[in-house]
């Protein structure tokens, strides 16, 4: 008892699971793209301030009528119809279109997994009527739902806590930026549904183990099995769908903001960066072509981590 | 520990019956026993005969719908335990009753360190700070016999052989010092020299703590050395209930007799082909109007396929549901004086 003081930690299925997900080189590739995207998006815009003082909304002055120039060394993607950096532009949309995908995300786990853990738990009657209310919502298309919240709660008919946390969180009150925080929620609201239902048929199939009803057996209550015993457990299949649904949620955001209901300006995405390009796709094509390869590539590297971690975390599905 | 013997735990005719599509299944179907402090009570009987359903009643665990108690008394101390909250009967589960089960590598969750399965229970109960609970986790780890406990405490499940897992199911069940330990065939599922240290375990801990226990099983050699008394159960009855020392020599049951001769005997029946009983345990959502063995019993008679047989007082502990319980009975102490 002299030597060894640090106590062995045992090695937890995450470890495997992280060896696993190391030996597929599409998910590393992924894994390294998202973490260069992250870092980029988060720095970047700062590092082009301050190296040429350009951002996403300063619109040099200039009487030229033409504003949009092709990459160059100063605008490494171009300026837009405006004149504005089109890389900085890029990298401040990058950050919305990220946390779109990130939040909304959250916000869908949240609901997802609590709902569809409680109906599965519970079962009977109570797991009929929650999963038939899931089945109503699916039956509704929902980029409707999206559109009629987007536009009857949008602007400035939003709720105070929506312009609360994008004052609190956003850096400014104003109704593009509540606009965004109201599209992350709108967008979370409506992509639960599938994580409910990944969630109850897991729930289902563990609430039957001896381990549930050992738990119940030492006087455990009803919450705690259901989030401390049972949700730990249905993890795998979890991380699993909410790394697609990060990108499914991007993509959403990107068809909103394309329609000219998601993200308003001076903000910017990912989406309505090429909402702007494509009209003028026949003379300027830099407009459309760098905002569409960063999204491009940002997807790709997420579904290629995602399917990464599906054979890493359930090894039994596996196909050859 | 004390050496009073006052009831603990006392069952009067409960009733579990399930609900399902095939009619209503009688699982348990009036059993009665009383269980004193420090006392072991063996429970057995073949897969089915409801010995399980019982005692997760006594814990109110009977998933319901489709199982409902719907009668009978159980009486923990002076407590009605039919009558508690679900709230009320959580506050006794883990604390006063502990459960252990059969199968030691699916009851233990595989996601939580063995510290969070442990540390939960004595932080519900006991109101254990963190660092108090993982002290006395490591405590009750090293008293079941688990070596190195500070890193176990630390590991998952799935580092545990079969053995050690159930040690550690033991350490949980048995953190807050409870008054009644429900052991559910815990040694069904591990190999046979396991199986012997487990029962020592149990055996050792409860002679240590004064814990009563139920030791449910179907294995009587499991309950030879172990128990003080035994329950027969079949069908949802109780078939014979007498000490043990008494049932294992002067059966009063031919269902008893049955299941004592389908033991292995190494000694004596050498070269001889293995006695079972014949027949299939019955359907017991339809159970036939007599004696619920009567089918498979050498010795039925017309009787026993009408009316349902008394439950036959033998002497003062030792009671047999048999319409011939007392012509067994004689049978088996001749047998008895024959052998000695």
């Amino acid at each position: 008892m002299t030597e060894n003081t640090e106590p062995a930690r045992g090695t937890s299925l995450w470890r495997d699971a992280w060896k696993r997900l190391l030996k597929n080189k599409l998910a590393v590739f992924g894994m390294i793209v998202l973490v260069l995207m992250v870092i980029a998006v988060a720095i970047g815009p700062a590092i082009i301030r301050w190296t040429t003082g350009f951002t996403y909304d300063f619109i040099p002055p200039t009487s030229d009528l033409v504003k949009s120039f092709p990459p160059s060394l100063e605008h490494p993607m171009g300026t837009d119809e405006q004149g504005r950096d089109l890389l900085a532009r890029v990298l401040q949309g990058g950050r919305i279109s990220l946390a779109v995908g990130l939040i909304s995300t959250i916000v869908s786990l949240l609901i997802g997994v609590s709902y569809g853990a409680t109906a599965g738990y519970l079962g009977g009657k109570i797991d009929n009527f929650m999963m038939r209310i899931v089945d109503i919502i699916y039956s509704i298309p929902y980029i409707l739902i999206v559109i009629v919240l987007l536009s009857v709660f949008g602007g400035p008919n939003t709720f105070g806590w929506i312009t609360w946390l994008s004052e609190k969180f956003g850096g400014a009150g104003n109704a593009g930026m509540s606009q965004i925080f109201l599209l992350f929620f709108a967008l979370g609201i409506v992509s639960w549904l599938t994580m409910a239902r990944v969630v109850r048929g897991q729930v289902l199939s563990l609430k039957n183990q001896d381990f549930v009803m050992a738990a119940r057996a030492t006087g455990v209550s009803t919450p705690a099995i259901i989030f401390r015993h049972l949700v730990p457990n249905t993890l795998g299949p979890v991380i699993v769908y909410a790394t697609l649904t990060v990108p499914s949620v991007m993509l959403s955001e990107a068809f909103l903001s394309f329609l000219g209901i998601g993200v308003q300006p001076p903000y910017a995405s990912w989406g309505s960066l090429c909402a702007d390009g494509v009209k003028n796709l026949a003379i300027f094509p830099w407009q459309l072509i760098f905002p569409g390869v960063t999204m491009a590539l940002t997807l790709f590297s997420l579904n290629f981590l995602g399917d990464g971690l599906r054979d890493a975390l359930d090894p039994q599905t596996r196909k050859f | 520990m004390s050496e009073t013997n006052g009831t603990i735990l006392s069952v009067r005719d409960l009733k579990t019956y399930f609900q399902t599509e095939d009619g209503i299944v009688k699982a348990v179907d009036g059993i009665s026993f009383e269980l004193a402090k420090g006392e072991t009570l063996g429970i057995v009987g073949e897969s089915g005969s409801g010995k399980s359903v019982a005692n997760l009643s006594v814990m109110r665990l009977i998933p319901e719908p489709p199982g409902k108690i719907v009668d009978g008394e159980i009486m923990f101390h002076d407590i009605d335990v039919r009558a508690l909250s679900i709230d009320e009967v959580r506050k006794i589960r883990g604390k006063r009753i502990a459960m252990i089960f059969q199968d030691p590598m699916t009851s233990l969750n595989p996601f939580l360190r063995i510290s969070t399965q442990l540390m939960e229970v004595t932080r519900l109960h006991l109101g254990h700070s963190k660092a108090e609970a993982y002290a006395h986790g490591v405590n009750m780890l090293q008293m079941v016999g688990i070596p190195d406990p500070e890193s176990r405490m630390n590991g998952y499940p799935h580092e545990l052989s079969g053995g050690m897992r159930q040690r550690v199911m033991i350490a949980m069940a048995l953190s807050c010092d409870p008054e009644l330990l429900i052991a559910d065939e815990p040694t069904t599922a591990l190999d046979v020299t396991i199986q012997a240290q487990i029962l020592e375990l149990i055996k050792d801990l409860k002679s240590r703590l004064g814990t009563s226990v139920i030791l449910i099983t179907h294995d009587l050699g499991v309950v030879a050395g172990m128990t003080d008394k035994i329950i027969v159960m079949y069908a949802g009855k109780v078939f014979e209930q007498a000490p043990t020392a008494e049932l294992f020599a002067t059966p009063a049951n031919p269902y008893t007799k049955g299941l004592l001769k389908s033991v292995p005997d190494p000694v004596h029946e050498e070269g001889t082909e293995l006695y079972q009983i014949p027949g299939l345990p019955p359907d017991v959502a339809h159970l036939p109007p007599g004696c619920p063995f009567a089918p498979r019993c050498a010795r039925a008679e017309d009787i026993c396929h009408r009316e349902f047989p008394p439950f036959v007082q033998i002497n003062a502990n030792h009671h047999s549901l048999c319409h011939f319980a007392k012509e067994v009975y004689a049978e088996s102490v001749q047998e008895d004086l024959q052998n000695v």
